[in-house]
């Protein structure tokens, strides 16, 4: 039976709903901006990342809980104040209701007054200095943080049996702060830092280095590089004979980049890294991962890079199905918080507190396979939480 | 007939200094494509709102290029390294604010004084050596400034870049709005401002003795142009303007890279003012205006491959003569040729078609 006052409850409901819906209606489609480098030195960056993120669409559709989800992508050629321009008019005149990309640290801290005045949150897919997601709350990451990767390796080297080791990293923020978290880890442990080499960003010969490193005799060189040069010098440790003075080359993953790894050829064999995502990783998700990666681009195969583009994507999905295609900034970064997927690189969460991503780091040793060269994973540290950040918490 | 030259010569027998400030005075009226130009860019704060940030951009990298017009195109100095005194403002403005003190304007003024005072220093290497040594040795300051930023990481946040400061409201009254309308405002203002400055200069005798001192500076000298003093202080006032739009850089975006300092900076504006031309202020202004809006359009289109089509744009241009573009007009039908010759030849207080 319908009484009056519930008659009247009702129809005030409907018809708050109905207004509520009004530019919920306006707005079938949901924007997702996506700033990369796709010119320039990072160009690689960009595009991977962006292929991660179609083959994730290619996958699973252009539609979630009843939104078309319509991309827009575009090159910042890694200037921040073109990413900061972008990311503005990309909100502004395009309307977008999420952020996506970043190549690198400066491009992703550049947006942080945007997303903050426009209250939208940016996925950040790259970029992986452990500070960024501190800058704003409206940041979500879907790639991994240095220290993250970096911790694992130390711990691995300690455990099995490397005393004394020398770091040699590339002299910018990503490349100290692995120098850093690595360097905590193994001396913690009861390693030894015979030395700590830095080697300019620019223009890098690693000739003059790699002597030094070789005069030390240590038992391992670790070592942390932006992808791209790795194979420059995988050529010259092998050139130098590091490798039959019995010195192990440990590294995060990043050197062994899965994209050109093959092309580095017979001297990376044997490298011991650390890292989020193998191309091999062997699960039914990767497999699929992989398979339609590669059918969609030409052969490319997917690296460390796409994987944060591929999830970054499902992350902004998963959110969208959580608030029933609610679009608004406040409730998608809410839903995002505390998300859990399998990955294709395995299990990995959104830490409800930090907004950064929870997930396994696995330790891999490059290895041929079918004449071609992978990361085969042999050791996994399980839910790897970014450890700048659980250190400050003091956990 | 007789009559008029015997008064022509009495005028210029009684007073050539009189008829040499008028000379001066008729070089720096203003023209009817500069007050076509203002007008526009302030109607633009109304007419495209949405595009306020690209406009922003456009005012700035205008900034930087007519600063570099001032040394190159005045005094004939090329310079590979102007970017350093554009990253100096852009680094001092973001430190300011985020130390000191948030307004605007103070820090806009703060940013100049600092990059002036750097390109005071700096003008002294200029002195020495040919075009080539001077190349290498600007190319040289905005490198090591360049790797100074990147390894003082406890002043300018290393390679992170420095954030975390907010800029306040422009005299305590305007807010920055995320359309970037203030931002381009100011900017817009700033320009104009530095542009009026920069025209009484360069068409005061100052100016003229900057262009002698380019086309020649032993002859320059013998006339009595102290050309390394002029040298200096041209200089110094080209940093400052480049302090100035790195520091408006710095303001609209509140973040600093170390970006600011990277060689395509300098490299770009070079670029700039080979497209709009050298030697006349104005050059800056229209290559900013034709390279933004250009490379603006190509990267949304195509995203990955802009860069090679700005490379051929700019392979036609050198291939069909810059002197030819800005002669656009000369390649119109007669009539019109004549409307457009009346309307540039139009100045302030002068009738319209007269003569004929």
């Amino acid at each position: 039976m319908i009484t009056r006052r519930s008659f009247v409850a009702a129809s005030a409901g409907l018809a708050m709903s109905a207004l509520a819906a009004i530019p919920g209606h306006a707005q079938e489609t949901v924007k997702v901006g996506l700033i990369l480098p796709m010119t320039g030195p990072f160009a690689s960056t960009g595009r991977q990342v962006e292929a991660g993120v179609r083959t994730y669409m290619a996958m699973h559709g252009d539609t979630v809980a009843g939104k078309k989800i319509e991309l827009v992508v575009r090159d910042d050629a890694s200037t921040a104040d073109q990413t900061r321009r972008i990311a503005q008019e990309l909100v502004v005149n395009e309307g977008v209701n999420v952020l996506g990309g970043f190549g690198l640290t400066p491009l992703a801290l550049a947006v942080a007054p945007v997303i903050n005045q426009a209250k939208i949150p940016a996925v950040v897919m790259a970029a992986a200095t452990s500070s960024i997601t501190e800058q704003s709350d409206y940041y979500v990451r879907s790639s991994f943080t240095l220290p993250q990767a970096s911790v694992p390796v130390g711990t691995w080297a300690a455990e099995n049996g490397l005393k004394r080791v020398v770091t040699l990293v590339s002299d910018y923020g990503p490349g100290i702060d692995a120098e850093t978290w690595f360097t905590k880890e193994f001396t913690a442990k009861g390693g030894e830092i015979v030395e700590a080499v830095r080697v300019p960003l620019q223009n890098p010969d690693f000739a003059p280095y790699l002597q030094r490193v070789r005069d030390a005799d240590p038992d391992a060189i670790f070592v942390f590089l932006p992808s791209g040069v790795g194979s420059l010098f995988m050529k010259q440790f092998a050139d130098r004979g590091l490798a039959e003075a019995g010195i192990k080359l440990i590294a995060t993953g990043d050197v062994t980049d899965d994209d050109l790894l093959n092309d580095m050829g017979q001297p990376a064999l044997g490298a011991i890294t650390g890292h989020h995502y193998s191309a091999a990783h062997d699960s039914p998700e990767n497999k699929a991962y992989v398979e339609a990666f590669k059918s969609a681009h030409n052969g490319m195969r997917p690296n460390f890079m796409s994987v944060g583009g591929y999830d970054g994507m499902h992350l902004i999905y998963a959110a969208l199905e959580k608030t029933g295609g609610d679009a608004t900034g406040e409730a998608l970064i809410e839903a995002m918080k505390g998300l859990s997927w399998t990955s294709p690189r395995g299990p990995i969460t959104i830490d409800p507190q930090t907004r950064d991503i929870v997930q396994n780091i696995y330790m891999r040793e490059v290895k041929e396979a079918d004449g071609e060269l992978y990361n085969v994973e042999f050791a996994t540290y399980e839910a790897v939480k970014d450890p700048a950040k659980a250190e400050a918490s003091g956990q | 007939m007789t009559a008029v030259s015997e008064s022509q010569e009495a005028v210029s027998a009684a007073a050539p200094e009189h008829l040499a400030a008028a000379q001066l005075r008729r070089r720096s009226a203003w023209r009817a494509y500069e007050l076509v130009l203002w007008l526009v860019a302030v109607a633009l704060i109304f007419l495209l709102p949405s595009k306020a940030l690209l406009l922003t951009e456009i005012a700035i990298v205008a900034l930087f290029a007519v600063s570099l017009d001032l040394i190159l195109g005045y005094a004939g100095i090329v310079s590979l390294g102007h970017g350093a005194f554009f990253g100096l403002g852009a680094y001092v403005a973001g430190l300011f604010a985020r130390h000191y003190f948030t307004e605007p304007v103070t820090g806009l003024l703060v940013a100049g004084l600092a990059s002036g005072i750097f390109g005071f220093a700096a003008s002294f290497l200029v002195l020495r050596g040919s075009d080539l040594t001077r190349l290498m040795t600007t190319l040289g300051i905005a490198l090591m400034l360049a790797e100074l930023a990147n390894q003082m990481a406890w002043l300018t946040g290393g390679a992170d870049g420095l954030g975390g400061f907010t800029i306040g409201p422009i005299l305590g009254l305007f807010e920055f709005d995320l359309w970037g309308r203030t931002g381009y405002i100011y900017s817009l203002a700033v320009l104009f401002l530095a542009m009026l400055i920069a025209r009484r200069l360069v068409h005061a005798p100052f100016g003229l003795s900057l262009k002698a001192i380019k086309a020649n500076r032993v002859r320059a000298a013998m006339v009595g142009v102290p050309a390394n003093s002029r040298i200096v202080v041209i200089y110094t006032i080209a940093a400052v303007y480049a302090g100035f739009a790195g520091a408006l850089l710095t303001q609209t975006t509140s973040f600093v890279s170390p970006d600011v300092l990277a060689f395509h900076r300098s490299a770009d504006v070079l670029l700039v003012l080979v497209i709009g031309g050298v030697g006349y202020l104005y050059g800056g202004i229209i290559g900013a205006i034709v390279f933004t809006l250009l490379r603006d359009w190509l990267s949304v289109i195509t995203p990955q491959y802009w860069m090679f089509w700005i490379g051929l744009v700019l392979v036609v241009i050198v291939l069909i003569g810059r002197e030819n573009l800005a002669r656009w007009h000369t390649f119109l039908p007669a009539p019109v040729q004549r409307v457009f010759k009346r309307a540039a030849s139009w100045r302030p207080g002068v009738k319209l078609g007269g003569g004929g």
